[in-house]
């Protein structure tokens, strides 16, 4: 690789051709600030806050955006440049409300922390903002997110993510000049469009200007309603993130405390959502050897993340009956609750209060869909992220690092390791792998581990053999990728057998709902957390999980049975291409 | 990706109205590069840009409907609402902002109770200010319908407006 | 097509067009009338004119003898509509339609002069033709050489002015790098603002592989108040399809676009009937003139955005996305419109390409001075005289073109300052009324040539104001990415707006001095990094005028409207 020296700040080093001075400066141990950028994703250079000077240079240079070349010379920290970024901070906040007391990101907004290192004291001009943002103009439509324009610094950050990565844009540029705002198109509200509510645009801004929509108030309520049994469940991904919020290294595996903080809360009691994977892995299995037998509908695609789920409604609704029927876990285990476990406890469920905590803003989207109440009640009743649930346990006083670790409860706290890795993009195909293999084969695998499914390549492929029969599958994670493979299924140049999907890039270990920040680094330290807690468990594999064995043996009878069909699989909506209405067949959309 | 591949030019083609934009949307389909071309022939056919034709547009060029609006929020040539019967031009540009257009532009706003962007409550005249006409030596100019109005003053406007029926 | 063909072609039409190039007629035609039809003349009601000119000639069985034509702008368009007659270069200023008669039946007739549509000079001097008129007396034209002389819309006109032929050169005799050695060597350097020198940049291009290469040109003229582009767009575009396919041969591209601003429909229509025209001859197309170098060009028509001037942000717009910039590099020619190395140029550069190959690099660089080589067009604009285009040799002085050109300034009032360069630029006092005009000169006095708004004001003229007028605009034009011009340029507008109104304070000047500096140093393109410079440039040379607005709550030169009250002084009591 070809090399260049360049000298920043009196220091010279020898680096990659082409990389760009804020990478330059990062070898030399200096962190320039940044706003707008993201590696790989918006490299835009719209915040100007990274500029540096350059020898020879007319101007200030953008140092995310700007390529070293040989004998430059860089100053980042001069007089100019710090005065500078002062009043481009300064005119930021001229629109901004300021109302950082009241704001979820409170010491945890990139601009307030740019704001506190730059020492600004005044701002000194009048508050002006763009004649779109109106004090009254933030979006709770989304049942996922709510949009405050008021914070919003243009960074384009959730633009570029949901574009690029997810390749939606629900929103994006309106207007132009002092008028523009980041919004979905014409006056829709973000609940109106095709957004698929996966909140990678959440996890990306620097400010608060797109939050998950907060339920933790109806959830206090509900905790301290004598009346109410109120129940929660943990998503997969969320032990592996939980610990971040209280300062720990990412991947931190943080489940016996998260048992024991839940408690505290006063749940009163504590489920896995680990549980209803090794369900699905049931479920779906069986799903997949009978699709294989009939040959109909393949491939066969998953089903267990609502922001992939609505992504197939609007953009490949062709698609939909390649989709597995199974709920996601979240809702499997809502709808246990509400029946077997009522049952079994002999609770009323409406006096069930039913609560998961989850990496994902979409799932509480999913929890609202009126498919969604097997029970005769809504299966699941609130849907908070590893975010709010983190905020309760600071308002509840808990002190992480002094928790004990606790066990979940029985029998639906009951888990594989098959069950944990569903947290990270290509769990879901290992964990049905291993149970395929065994159920098909007779055999016992001698590896539990197909790593060619591991990993945060983009789209990865894989090939098994059972009993002399070649199955070809595929794992793709983050709705760009999902795209690409979709586009061949639809052409039908792809020869998968089975498909796994996950919304979010890395999987619901990225989850939108999340601990912020979440990037490359991070999320690989959670799917090594993922892989941890898989490895430390006794039962390893879905069709060992004796209270699996037992919910069958006492309840549902085989995998889709017909009250199998009945509590734990569901069907989906065409939904118009850039609205959240359902499908008006032959008719023009009306906006 | 390759780019927009017409060279047949439009004012060549006796097409007009949705014919002529039907026509476009079959030309470009799947192709995003023509946006502007074709928005602007939307608003050159129908004086604006209507939304169920903006969403046609996004399914047609096969892009998201965010771009579309994107634009068309962008670009001072496109409107979303119908325009008035006559659209008057005040040119603002230099030549003609030293020679008087700022009076100029009072006494339309007076005479017609709009300021610049709005249209007359009667869809009677749409009042923009656009920036150099290439006109510069007449200055100040103003275009009514494409007629142009040379050395406009004050005291003109209201007899000038008053030719437009 | 073959270059034989071409040049039959041309002959022939050369005879049609003797009595123009003063050769004496040729043929049946004795005497040529060309209407001016560009879009100055056209606003003063020029098409009425050339109608009741066509009527009259027809009417009295002149039209088989006298030739008329429509032409694009001659560039006295304060003088329009101009009519003029040939041969002898008759120029007759303000025609209205009743004078038409008098014309065909005196000049066209009877070859007596109508001396009452002359031009008389401030010195009551009588100026029949176009060679004694003091407008024109002093302008070399290169750029604007046929606009004003020929029919733009006649390809066999075109071929009488030496059209094709620089085309024809290049291909039958000059290998690529040649052609950019000789582009090169003239010293021509972009018109467009940045002065960028043309050969170098072909050369980049040149040297970028690639399967597909374009060659733009940059037709949205968006200083406001600058109409150059306009003119030779309406009046001249063969040269502009000429030149941009020589570039294109030169530097192994293929296709071209040429952008042109939305509110030019004559340019438009022009230019797309050239390109008919070019195709319908083979001169556009496959294998043009039988060399194997096959080129076409679409036109993209604009829809209302200043920053779509800008390069990059000009390729997003081609490309259906929003106007706005991106950072450089990669610059164009590496990476360009749909990512491929690109060529971009301004109209008026492409306009000085085929002189250039016809008469060598040398020829062009003896005209100008320093590094400033060639002629510039001005639109020379505001409180003058003889408003319209000019094209001077880089170098003359600014008084020259003022008094000697303009006719000075109108009204008998007095020369303030001249705005030259548009929002970018900035001014120029009486102090420096000699100055020269050139890139470097200009560059040292705080203002730029930029695309050649020149801007005259006079004693009542709110050099305040103007810079506010600036501003005004780039904030309303600014694309709304970057922090600095989005925010900078409002804030920066909110001040000016308080200092308008008297209601500044000198804590507002301090403000607006260090907004000014950052937004120049921090703005992403070259919209937000120039907007500051109007008011820099003022603030440089009228300081005592801000002063004047904030401390003494007065507008000198009386534009303002100042409500607030001048505090009285406190009366010191014992
Ligand atoms: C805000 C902005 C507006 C511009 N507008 C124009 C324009 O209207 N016409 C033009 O030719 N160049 C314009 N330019 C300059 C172009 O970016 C580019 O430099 C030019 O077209 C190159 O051609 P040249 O080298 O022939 O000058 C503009 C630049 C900026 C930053
Ligand atoms: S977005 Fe950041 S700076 Fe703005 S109010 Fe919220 S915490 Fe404060
Ligand atoms: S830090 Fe200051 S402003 Fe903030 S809450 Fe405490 S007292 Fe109030
Ligand atoms: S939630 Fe996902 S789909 Fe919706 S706007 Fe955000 S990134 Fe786009
Ligand atoms: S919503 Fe957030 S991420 Fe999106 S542009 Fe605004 S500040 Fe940036
Ligand atoms: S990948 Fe996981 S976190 Fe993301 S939308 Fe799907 S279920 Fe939610
Ligand atoms: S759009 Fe159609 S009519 Fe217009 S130029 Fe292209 S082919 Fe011709
Ligand atoms: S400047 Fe030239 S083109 Fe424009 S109106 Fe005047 S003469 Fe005509
Ligand atoms: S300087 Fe202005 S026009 Fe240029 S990118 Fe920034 S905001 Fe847009
Ligand atoms: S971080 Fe470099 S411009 Fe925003
Ligand atoms: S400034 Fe008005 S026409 Fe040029
Ligand atoms: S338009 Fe007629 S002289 Fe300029």
């Amino acid at each position: 690789m070809a090399t260049v020296t360049v000298t920043i700040d009196n220091r010279q080093i020898e680096v990659e051709q082409g990389i760009t001075i804020l990478e330059a400066a990062k070898k030399i141990g200096l962190k320039i600030p940044t706003l707008c950028h993201m590696r790989e994703i918006n490299e835009i250079g719209s915040c100007r806050i990274c500029i540096v000077e350059v020898q020879g240079a007319r101007t200030l240079q953008a140092a995310c955006v700007t390529p070293v070349y040989d004998g430059m010379v860089v100053r980042t920290n001069t007089e100019t440049v710090r005065q500078s970024r002062k009043m481009l901070l300064e005119l930021i906040l001229s629109t901004h409300p300021a109302e950082c007391l009241t704001c979820l990101r409170n010491t945890n907004c990139e601009l307030q922390t740019l704001a506190k290192s730059f020492g600004i004291d005044e701002i000194r001009f009048k508050r002006v903002t763009g004649k779109m943002v109106k004090e009254d103009s933030i979006d709770r439509s989304s049942p996922s997110l709510v949009r405050d324009p008021r914070k919003c610094v243009l960074c384009g950050r959730c633009v570029a993510v949901c574009e690029k990565v997810q390749g939606v844009k629900a929103i994006g540029s309106v207007n132009r000049g002092f008028d523009t705002v980041v919004a979905p198109p014409f006056d829709l509200e973000l609940g109106d469009t095709n957004c698929v509510n996966c909140g990678q645009c959440a996890l990306v801004c620097p400010t608060g200007a797109i939050t998950e929509k907060d339920d933790t108030a109806e959830v206090w309520a509900a905790l301290s309603d004598p009346t109410k049994h109120v129940v929660v469940q943990t998503a997969p991904a969320v032990r592996v993130a939980i610990a971040e919020e209280f300062g720990m290294e990412p991947g931190t595996l943080g489940t016996g405390k998260m048992v024991a903080a839940l408690r505290i809360l006063g749940f009163d009691k504590v489920f896995d959502t680990d549980f209803a994977a090794d369900l699905t892995i049931m479920e779906e299995g069986n799903e997949l050897l009978q699709r294989l037998e009939s040959k109909q509908n393949l491939p066969l695609i998953t089903s267990c993340s609502p922001g992939w789920i609505k992504y197939v409604e609007h953009f490949y609704p062709e698609l939909i009956s390649n989709l597995s029927t199974c709920k996601s876990p979240q809702q499997m285990l809502g709808a246990l609750i509400k029946t077997y476990y009522a049952e079994k406890e002999n609770i009323d469920p409406k006096d069930i209060v039913s609560v998961s905590i989850m990496p994902c803003t979409a799932k509480k989207f999913e929890s609202a869909r009126d498919e969604m109440n097997a029970s005769g009640y809504q299966d699941v009743d609130y849907v908070l992220t590893t975010r709010e649930f983190a905020r309760m346990c600071k308002a509840a006083g808990i002190d992480w690092d002094n928790l004990p670790e606790e066990e979940f409860d029985t029998p639906l706290g009951i888990s594989t390791g098959a069950g944990v890795i569903f947290g990270t993009t290509g769990g879901v195909m290992e964990a049905a792998l291993r149970t395929a293999y065994e159920l098909v084969t007779k055999e016992e695998l001698d590896s539990l581990e197909f790593t060619a499914v591991r990993g945060l390549e983009g789209v990865k492929e894989a090939e098994i053999e059972m009993n002399s029969v070649k199955l070809k599958v595929a794992v793709v994670h983050s709705l760009k990728n999902a795209k690409i493979v979709m586009d061949k299924v639809k052409e039908g140049t792809a020869d998968y057998a089975f498909i796994e999907v996950m919304a979010c890039p890395g999987g619901c270990i990225g989850g939108g709902g999340q601990p912020i920040p979440t990037d490359l680094n991070v999320r690989m330290k959670r799917v090594a957390g993922i892989y941890q807690a898989d490895e430390q468990l006794p039962i390893r594999k879905s069709h060992e999980n004796p209270a699996i064995q037992a919910l069958y043996e006492e309840y549902l009878g085989e995998p889709l049975s017909e009250k199998s069909h009945q509590l734990l699989h569901t069907e989906y909506v065409e939904r118009d291409l850039f609205t959240n209405a359902p499908a008006k067949k032959e008719e023009k959309t009306a906006i | 990706m390759a780019g927009t591949t017409c060279t047949c030019n439009c004012s060549v083609s006796n097409l007009t109205g949705e014919a002529k934009i039907e026509h476009l949307l079959e030309l470009y389909k799947g192709n995003p590069s023509a946006l502007i071309v074709v928005l602007s022939a939307i608003q050159t056919e129908l004086g604006y840009l209507p939304k169920d034709w903006m969403v046609r547009v996004a399914e047609e060029l096969n892009m998201p409907l965010t771009d579309v609006y994107g634009a068309a929020t962008f670009y001072a040539a496109f409107s979303m609402q119908p325009k008035g019967k006559y659209t008057i031009n005040l040119c603002v540009g230099t030549a003609c902002y030293v020679k008087g257009a700022p009076e100029v532009q009072a006494a339309i706003e007076k005479e017609l109770g709009i300021k610049p962007g709005e249209t007359t409550e009667d869809r009677k005249f749409s009042f923009n200010l656009v920036h150099c006409i290439g006109a510069c030596g007449i200055a100040p100019v103003m275009t009514i319908n494409g007629d142009v109005c040379p050395k406009v003053t004050k005291d003109t406007v209201a007899e000038i407006l008053s030719k437009y029926e | 097509m073959n270059t034989e063909v071409l040049n039959i072609i041309r002959e022939q039409s050369k005879k049609a067009l003797a009595a123009r190039l003063g050769e004496g007629s040729q043929d049946n035609f004795q005497k040529h009338v060309l209407v001016c039809g560009g879009t100055g003349c056209h606003s003063s009601g020029c098409q009425k004119v050339y109608d009741k000119m066509e009527e009259t000639l027809k009417a009295t069985g002149l039209d088989e003898s006298i030739k008329l034509i429509q032409t694009g702008c001659m560039g006295a368009c304060q003088l329009g509509p101009v009519v003029m007659v040939y041969p002898g270069e008759y120029h007759y200023c303000h025609v209205g339609e009743d004078d038409v008669s008098e014309i065909v039946e005196k000049h066209l007739k009877n070859d007596e002069l109508v001396e009452r549509l002359f031009y008389t000079n401030n010195d009551g001097e009588l100026q029949p033709t176009m060679s004694e008129m003091d407008f024109y007396r002093r302008q070399q034209k290169i750029a604007l050489r046929n606009c004003g002389k020929i029919d733009p819309t006649s390809f066999e006109e075109y071929l009488a002015v030496d059209g094709f032929k620089a085309l024809e050169k290049v291909l039958t005799s000059m290998k690529p790098q040649e052609v950019i050695d000789v582009i090169k060597a003239s010293g021509l350097r972009g018109r467009g603002g940045a002065g960028f020198p043309t050969g170098v940049k072909w050369q980049f291009m040149a040297d970028n592989e690639s399967d597909e290469k374009y060659v733009i040109c940059n037709g949205d003229e968006g200083d406001p108040g600058a109409f150059m582009d306009n003119a030779i767009l309406t009046g001249d575009p063969f040269s502009i399809i000429e030149a941009m396919t020589i570039c294109g041969y030169a530097t192994g591209a293929t296709k071209g676009y040429a952008y042109i601003r939305l509110e030019y429909p004559l340019a438009i229509k022009n230019f797309r009937l050239a390109l008919e025209a070019c195709r319908k001859n083979g001169l556009l197309g496959e294998n043009i003139l039988d060399s194997g170098f096959s080129f076409d060009i679409e036109v993209r028509e604009g829809a209302g955005a200043f920053v779509c001037g800008e390069e990059t942000a000009l390729m997003a717009s081609i490309e259906g996305k929003r106007g706005e910039p991106r950072p450089r590099p990669p610059f164009p020619a590496a990476s360009g419109l749909y990512g491929k190395p690109s060529n971009i140029n301004n109209v008026e550069t492409w306009a000085n390409v085929c002189p250039i190959i016809l008469n060598g690099p040398e020829w062009y660089a003896n005209i100008g001075v320093g590094k400033s080589k060639g002629t510039k067009v001005f639109a020379l604009a505001g409180k003058i005289v003889n408003a319209g285009l000019v094209e001077v040799p880089m170098g003359i002085s600014l008084k020259e073109v003022v008094e000697e050109i303009g006719g000075g300034i109108a009204d008998g009032k007095a020369f303030k300052a001249a705005q030259t360069g548009g929002p970018s630029g900035g001014c120029i006092p009486i102090d420096y009324y000699e100055t020269s005009l050139d890139y470097e000169t200009l560059a040292e006095l705080g203002s730029i040539v930029g695309s050649g708004g020149l801007i005259i004001t006079d004693e009542d003229t709110c050099m305040v104001d103007l810079a506010k007028f600036y501003l005004t605009f780039t904030q309303e034009e600014s694309c709304g990415k970057c922090t600095s011009c989005r925010i900078g340029t409002k804030r920066m507008l909110e001040i000016m707006d308080r200092i308008t109104k008297g209601l500044g304070t000198e804590e507002d000047l301090a403000l607006l001095e260090e907004l000014a500096y950052i937004v120049q140093q921090t703005a992403l393109c070259g919209l937000g990094q120039t907007a500051p410079n109007p008011i820099v440039s003022t603030l440089q040379y009228y300081r005592d005028e801000y002063l004047a607005h904030i401390i003494d709550k007065e507008c000198p030169a009386g534009v303002c409207d100042i409500k607030v009250k001048k505090k009285a002084a406190k009366k010191i009591t014992a």
